[in-house]
């Protein structure tokens, strides 16, 4: 149910009382309705489904998961590595009290 | 492509393969709710590459393999109509319905558009003020915002020839059904990740805590769904039922308010039937009173039809993780793609097609 | 009344089978499944003959031995229907052409001669018929072949879509030559000749029904020069198609079909340029289903991989062609496709219409 797509945003605009952004996924432009988003600026990436923006992307967390999955990876390679001990906290672990 | 490639790095895929097969000790059930997830593992073979100790099971995520074959008739109805342009996501094209589909409803003259968004439905309806532009505004969560969107959009332009025939359905109320179930074998969830960037996920606290079930929110990039269900996994090895997030760049706990307040304003929960399921209480949106002249299941009055479902696919067992599709008797003989016998084979997120597809019938 | 939230599991429910026997729908015209079964249950049963059901792009004719010929007439027909008539990188005057010379070469044949028929739409303006007719004669004389018998029909307003085109094509395949789908053997590997799905996208992109906008123009060229030089550097190629509607899983299929043998493809190998992959990714099309106009599939034994590579190399339209994969005895008559995961699946033919989705 959910194909979304991350793009970047490349331009701002009102149409018709809506707010748009023209929208570059990779080299193809579409243009998006951002009323969601009301502090999406240009140069912000945004996951659309449908034509309609549904969130900004954080690179920082981005950055964090990816940087814990390598971490993960290379100690596979590590021939001493025999599995991370339980209790060390994975990448975007949110708990039940936490915040958001 | 930025913000996707990275998630398809075969070698962090790997290295999380790997580490679920170090952890994983006894057998799990972990269903994906979302289609998309399906056809995602499937689409990369990442079913093959789990220990076998792992069993994924496909749930009823998808809204084309939800929609009742009621209101399929409905839409086919409407779209026969010669006043009206019916418009529609290009999954819903190929649903068969009573006796035919949206193509024959073409190929007979109706005319029947594919849109990529609703708002672009909403144009149609300014281009052709002389016809009646309907858009079949079915979907989970995530496409609720463009949904709704199109409806404020034409009622602020003052359209009076646009309308929606709505089958939305909600997550949350599907998992307390399949969790509530005596035949419930689910052990673990990966929770939408789309979904989750409009609604958040707040809503699966209680659920994890009464079913005592883990809840990882997972996108749908290989390294994604690797991630998400190593999550899983740690919690069920370790007894944890919690819910996390394996999707952080995209979600937050509380979501999209102001997609949420949007939703709000024009949708209203209702009861809705599942098809191959059956009726789920309050799991569904549809119009509010207010916004009633957007409906085009009253604007069309064809709330008259009923429909005979028949009893061949096993299409609502496999929607509720019960089965696969290779313990169908039709699958991939009778019921194939292009001669679909039920809604899981037509969708190109249903699980059979996705089974079909990417030959796991062996 | 239960007020609980516990199953009431209605038993399976589906609908009585869909059959699109009756009539024609959109999905026929797709080069798929439905395109295959058509052609099985209407034509083939009704123009029964060795030459037709051979299924390839062109049918291989001898000619009478009153003529006193070695070598074989190679005989191609196609009709054009794309909408809009102009796209960036070509028009349906130079599909028209390039379409018919490729169909023609892909048996190995010189192209010689073509005819076109043309079907015109009431209120055409004369002007974009002489833009469509002057692309077809700077095509025509790119591949080297002449344009020697036409036809011209008008119909009402409405019935046509500005332009229907028909080409038919006539080309020489020197005696010993046996290229076709049915060639393909186990030990072969697969080229293909360069980025595939450009043509289909451009096409949508030209056509703004789904409202994006892709810069990538549409590959469409005559082909017939760079497989001269191919065969000359190869002259043991087995086969070679163009993945036309379809794209490239299917043209597989048909070969996989007709060899009877298995086609194993390295997803990471296969050339996507990256706003035809990022504009399948917003639509979630799959580039190996997207129509090609300008590319070929060669199979050729492994013992001349190089050389064909290198002759493809050497021509401006090849210059990305790439070995994406190997021909298999087992599974017969299936096209695997191995991820960079180490998982691999299956790829079957296109079912019917390629329709853009949200789930």
């Amino acid at each position: 149910m959910c194909l979304g797509v991350p793009g970047k945003i490349i331009e701002l605009y009102t149409s018709a009382t809506l707010h748009m952004a023209k929208v570059d996924f990779g080299g193809v432009i579409r243009e998006t309705c951002v009323e969601a988003l009301p502090e999406a600026k240009v140069g912000d990436y945004t996951i659309v489904h449908a034509g309609f923006a549904l969130t900004l992307l954080s690179e920082e967390e981005a950055q964090i998961t990816l940087a814990a999955l390598r971490e993960l990876a290379e100690l596979q390679d590590d021939p001493d590595f025999d599995g991370l001990p339980s209790g060390k906290p994975y990448p975007g672990n949110t708990s039940v009290s936490g915040l958001n | 492509m930025r913000y996707v490639d990275e998630y398809r790095d075969a070698g962090l895929v790997k290295g999380v393969l790997e580490e679920i097969r170090r952890t994983v000790i006894r057998p799990w059930v972990v269903m994906e709710i979302c289609g998309g997830q399906t056809h995602a593992i499937l689409r990369y073979g990442l079913d093959e590459l789990l220990p076998p100790e792992i069993e994924l099971v496909h749930g009823p995520g998808c809204p084309v393999c939800v929609t009742p074959l009621q209101l399929i008739d409905q839409a086919l109805a409407i779209a026969s109509l010669p006043e009206v342009i019916f418009t529609s996501y290009g999954d819903m094209l190929r649903v068969p319905g009573s006796h035919q589909d949206l193509f024959s409803i073409r190929a007979a003259g109706g005319q029947v558009r594919v849109v990529y968004s609703p708002l672009d439905a909403v144009k149609i309806a300014q281009e052709n003020p002389d016809k009646q532009v309907v858009f079949f505004a079915i979907g989970f969560e995530t496409t609720a915002p463009a949904n709704v969107m199109s409806v404020i959009q034409a009622k602020t332009l003052g359209l009076k020839n646009y309308s929606i025939l709505v089958s939305h359905v909600c997550v949350p109320p599907a998992m307390e059904t399949i969790l509530g179930s005596p035949l419930n074998r689910v052990q673990g969830f990966l929770a939408a990740g789309h979904v989750c960037t409009v609604m958040g996920y707040w809503q699966y606290l209680s659920i994890a805590e009464k079913y005592r079930v883990p809840i990882v929110v997972t996108g749908f990039e290989p390294l994604d769904l690797a991630h998400g269900l190593l999550m899983a996994v740690r919690q069920l090895e370790e007894g944890r039922c919690e819910v996390e997030n394996a999707y952080p760049r995209a979600v937050t706990q509380p979501g999209n308010q102001a997609a949420q307040a949007m939703i709000d304003r024009v949708f209203q929960p209702c009861d809705r039937h599942w098809r191959g399921i059956g009726r789920i209480p309050m799991s569904g949106w549809g119009l509010r009173p207010e916004f009633a002249d957007f409906d085009a299941e009253k604007r069309f009055q064809v709330g008259h039809i009923q429909t005979q479902e028949s009893k061949l696919c096993i299409s609502g067992e496999i929607l509720q993780g019960l089965k696969k599709p290779t313990q169908c008797p039709a699958f991939g003989k009778q019921c194939t793609p292009s001669t679909p016998l039920g809604a899981t084979m037509v969708s190109s997120e249903g699980a059979c097609s996705a089974y079909y597809r990417y030959g796991r019938n062996q | 009344m239960d007020e609980e939230q516990t199953l009431q599991f209605e038993g399976a429910a589906c609908p009585l089978p869909l059959t699109h026997k009756d009539q024609i729908v959109i999905g026929h015209g797709s080069g798929g499944r439905m395109t295959h079964e058509l052609v099985q249950t209407v034509f083939f049963p009704r123009f029964k003959n060795d030459l037709l059901q051979a299924g390839n792009d062109a049918a291989l004719a001898r000619l009478p031995s009153t003529a006193g010929v070695q070598g074989r007439l190679a005989i191609s027909t196609d009709s054009h229907i794309v909408h809009p008539l102009f796209f960036p990188g070509g028009d349906i005057g130079r599909l028209a052409v390039c379409g018919t010379v490729n169909d023609v070469s892909m048996l190995g044949a010189e192209p010689l001669y073509l005819t076109a028929g043309f079907i015109l739409e009431e209120g055409l303006s004369i002007e974009t018929l002489t833009r469509v007719v002057d692309s077809m004669h700077q095509a025509a004389e790119e591949a080297g072949v002449q344009i020697v018998a036409g036809d011209t029909k008008v119909v009402e307003r409405g019935k046509a879509d500005g332009i229907f085109i028909n080409t038919s094509g006539v080309g020489w395949v020197p005696e010993g030559r046996t290229i076709g789908g049915d060639q393909a053997r186990p030990g072969d590997v697969v080229l293909v000749s360069g980025t595939i799905g450009d043509h289909g996208i451009a096409v949508l992109s030209a056509r703004g029904e789904l409202g994006f906008q892709a810069d990538v123009a549409s590959d469409v060229a005559p082909l017939n020069h760079m497989i001269r030089s191919l065969l000359e550097s190869a002259p043991h190629t087995h086969v070679l198609r163009d993945p036309t509607r379809g794209g490239l899983a299917t043209t597989l299929n048909e070969i996989a079909q007709q060899s009877q043998v298995c086609i194993q493809l390295e997803e990471g190998t296969i050339p996507v340029h990256p706003t035809v992959q990022a504009a399948c990714e917003m639509l979630g099309f799959d580039p190996l289903y997207i129509a090609n106009e300008g590319k070929l599939v060669a199979i050729v034994p492994s013992g001349e991989a190089e050389a064909a590579l290198a002759a493809l190399h050497r021509h401006p339209y090849g210059s990305r062609a790439v070995l994406i994969g190997t021909v298999l005895p087992q599974p017969q008559r299936r096209v695997l496709l191995r991820t960079p995961f180490g998982g691999s699946r299956i790829l079957d033919l296109l079912a019917g219409e390629l329709l853009p989705r949200i789930c």
